[in-house]
């Protein structure tokens, strides 16, 4: 790390107004080649380029991005971090991630503002009830920490929900995890290019992917608005994307992008301290050190790249949240926005080789990419250096499709998907 | 949110429609015979385009039928609308 962040820098600038503070990142142009590309700037492609220096001393890489580096999805999610997951292979995999955001402010020597202040999900029907006992059974058993609470227990850990009976989806009950939370998503972009870009990673912005150049079963290099750089190892990570970097080597993926909303409201003082998630109702809502109620609402039916999404979407959920919170009824909103998601059949992600050698996709992240964010660079920048996957990612193959083998948590993990 | 003209109502508001996805995908007349790989490129595989694609909808909401429809998903912009099994008015 060229400067350490620490209470001694931030002094020292003081006295000099803040103005001399260096700059966290360079802004190389593109070299005429690399040991390897990862297209993408967000979260997890500049996590997957900091573990690939880090931990498989592979430097003489670069990250290309189309906008600005945490531009995309990154900087458009609802911030939750969790990983009460059903099954043991997604259980695993979040749980990595969790355990490294733990670890991660120190890691990155940037304050990534991650609070575990729990996130609850709500059940307001007996199949809820069953499912979300179910999977607090099958989250310990993976030694991941969860309980069952039942409605008073609701009410008190989060006294202004609306705990009646008599509404039109009563709470019943819900799961609570406590070590889930959330993290400052700008600044987890920002982190991980800092800690990549000191490593040597060169993080070329404005820059985009206009073709990959295969010679028969491998790849030569990438096409972009900057000119031909030359590369025998892509990572592709591009979210709602990509599709259609697939499509320029004729690949299919099973994926559908479409918008996924989200809205804050106006500045508050502090009334929820916690997160909290309705899967039935769909609503989730948690609230900013900024004061911002921060909502997530659902994704739109159908395939699109506008980045904006449908009114009745957010309709339906500021419905369900103004009768899971009475007290929210006069909030205004200030700002709502869509990311493009790339969903995968089956909810759960890709982390894989393909069968073009030196090709790597990491997508399908649907709803619910940010959380596993350091997770999912480790782990693809393990594949990618070691051209197998981890362990922990071997599942999320993408033959799983023809073989069958999914690993389904649509609806099973208690997420608004 | 847009307007869609069904071919059988008229112009109503995207949320009477519920989205079908890619259409022209044809269920194998042999299912017996496909590998797991064709398995996989009929249920799963998708062209997911960003630009003018062609879908299947339904009217959920009102006359409950299906139809096709030419759409750009960069900006959602409608070109056509076709009934099913019928030729795509524009390629």
């Amino acid at each position: 790390m060229k400067n350490k962040y620490s209470i001694f820098s931030l002094i020292k600038n003081a006295f000099s107004y803040h103005e001399n503070w260096q700059r966290a990142w360079r802004d190389p142009e593109p070299k005429k080649e690399y040991d390897a590309v990862i297209i993408g700037g967000g979260g997890h492609g500049l996590a997957t380029a900091y573990y690939m220096a880090k931990k498989h001393n592979m430097k003489n890489i670069a990250v290309v991005e189309k906008g600005w580096i945490g531009g995309g999805n990154t900087g458009r999610n609802t911030t939750i971090i969790r990983s009460n997951y059903l099954w043991d292979a997604s259980a695993g995999l979040y749980d990595h991630a969790l355990k490294i955001w733990e670890e991660l402010s120190q890691e990155l020597n940037y304050n990534i503002m991650f609070s575990q202040r729990g996130v609850m999900n709500l059940a307001h029907n007996l199949q809820d009830v069953r499912d979300l006992k179910r999977r607090t059974h099958a989250n310990r058993l993976n030694g991941i920490d969860a309980v069952w609470l039942n409605t008073e227990e609701v009410g008190k850990f989060c006294p202004i929900i609306n705990t009646s009976q008599s509404i039109r989806y009563p709470v019943l009950g819900g799961t609570l995890q406590k070590r889930a939370g959330t993290a400052r998503h700008d600044a987890v972009a920002w982190g991980y290019a800092r800690g990549a870009d000191a490593m040597g990673v060169d993080i070329i912005q404005n820059c985009e992917v206009k073709g990959i150049k295969r010679n028969g079963d491998s790849v030569e290099g990438i096409e972009t608005t900057k000119g031909f750089i030359k590369t025998k190892k892509i990572g592709v990570v591009a979210a709602g994307h990509s599709s259609v970097l697939a499509s320029m080597v004729d690949l299919k993926l099973p994926l559908e992008s479409k918008p996924l909303q989200a809205l804050v409201s106006e500045p508050v003082k502090p009334i929820i301290d916690t997160v909290v998630m309705s899967n039935a109702v769909h609503a989730y809502v948690s609230q900013s050190d900024k004061g911002e109620l921060v909502i997530g609402a659902g994704t739109d039916s159908y395939v699109s790249y506008t980045q904006r999404g449908s009114h009745d979407v957010v309709e339906g959920t500021l419905k369900a949240i103004l009768e899971l919170y009475p007290i929210f009824s006069r909030m205004k909103m200030l700002r709502q926005w869509g990311g493009i998601v790339d969903i995968c059949p089956d909810a759960s992600p890709i982390i894989s080789k393909t069968h073009i050698k030196g090709l790597y996709f990491n997508c399908g992240w649907g709803t619910g990419g940010f959380k596993a964010t350091p997770g999912s660079g480790d782990l693809f920048a393990h594949t990618i250096a070691n051209d197998e996957p981890h362990k922990l990612n071997a599942d999320f193959n993408i033959n799983r499709f023809v073989s069958g083998d999914l690993v389904d948590e649509h609806g099973a993990a208690a997420v608004a998907h | 949110m847009f307007l869609i003209n069904c071919p059988y109502c008229g112009e109503r508001d995207q949320s009477e429609f519920s989205a079908g996805g890619e259409a022209h995908i044809v269920r194998p007349k042999q299912p017996t015979e496909l590998s797991d790989g064709q398995w996989a490129e009929f249920l799963f595989m998708r062209k997911n385009i960003k630009g003018v694609q062609l879908e299947r909808w339904n009217h959920a909401h009102g006359c409950r039928k299906w139809f096709n429809m030419v759409r750009d998903t960069s900006n959602d912009k409608i070109h056509a609308v076709y009934k099913m099994g019928e030729k795509p008015p524009i390629k």
